[in-house]
């Protein structure tokens, strides 16, 4: 039988994943993939205990329809931020962007 | 092992091993191509967790939309010499023990808590679900002012986001 364990174990593994491309990756648009990750193993834990332990109430599926809104908004803005730093400094290797570095 | 849980299973080990390769390949379109089967991977777990609803929007949102872009944001950002030198910082390695130390962490507390167990109720009969969270986000003794909130959220992100890629022509 499966359990609440499963997908807790899991979204942790996909979270910790996407952890290490956050602070591992130089590309920006790298980050951004593991923010995604992360937010994903977020959803899926509303998700899980949703399921688990209050299937008759509907609060846990709305708060994940409110992350989903966050994560494609997050996404448009970061996506816009990239291009616009690539345009006037011809990279976005997160090393690089460094005009606020004393 | 129940059907169940073999399908879990090999979801798991295929979304686990995708998104290893999206944080770990030098190539950013094949990172992106991963992330799309890593999405997939993780709609099929909504829908192992009855929540039908969001497999459908995950592949149309994350998967139509924001992978989409992020291959778009991809091709309008390359540089000549890109992939040249490491595709990881110097802290790689710290980097990869903080995750390691906080999946052992994250592990440990959950096992210590004693609704780790939980096996899985049965649905409320005769419900359909979409219909409930569909009356939940739009009545006023619901969830209206959280779903309003978010529609501005969007709207902001959507004229930041043009504002932010205006090319000034001076």
């Amino acid at each position: 039988m499966i359990s609440l364990s499963y997908f807790l174990v899991f979204a942790a593994a996909l979270f910790c994943i996407g952890l290490y491309g956050v602070l591992a990756r130089k590309n920006a648009i790298a980050i951004l993939m593991g923010i995604e990750l992360m937010l994903n193993a977020v959803i899926i834990n509303l998700l899980a205990f949703w399921r688990f332990r209050s299937p008759e109430m509907i609060a846990g599926q709305v708060f994940a329809v409110i992350v989903f809104a966050v994560a494609a908004a997050e996404v448009a803005v970061g996506l816009a931020l990239f291009i616009s730093i690539y345009r006037r400094r011809n990279t976005i290797a997160a090393d690089e962007i460094d005009l606020l570095k004393w | 092992m129940t059907v169940l849980q073999v399908i879990f299973l090999i979801t798991a080990v295929v979304t686990l091993g995708g998104a290893v390769l999206v944080v770990t390949v030098r190539n950013l379109i094949h990172a992106a191509l991963w992330l799309i089967l890593t999405l997939f991977g993780v709609a099929v777990m909504y829908g192992l967790l009855s929540a039908t609803f969001f497999t459908v929007i995950q592949v149309v949102i994350y998967i139509g939309a924001i992978a989409i872009l992020m291959i778009f944001a991809i091709m309008l950002t390359r540089r000549v010499k890109q992939e040249a030198g490491s595709s990881v910082n110097k802290g790689w390695w710290l980097a990869g023990l903080m995750s390691l130390v906080l999946f052992t962490a994250l592990v440990w507390m959950f096992s210590t808590w004693s609704g780790f167990q939980t096996t899985l109720p049965v649905m409320p009969a005769n419900v359909d679900m979409v219909k409930v969270l569909g009356t939940a986000l739009v009545s006023p003794n619901g969830y209206v002012i959280p779903f309003e909130i978010a529609s501005v959220l969007l709207l902001a992100a959507l004229i930041g986001a043009v504002v932010v890629a205006w090319e000034r022509k001076s």
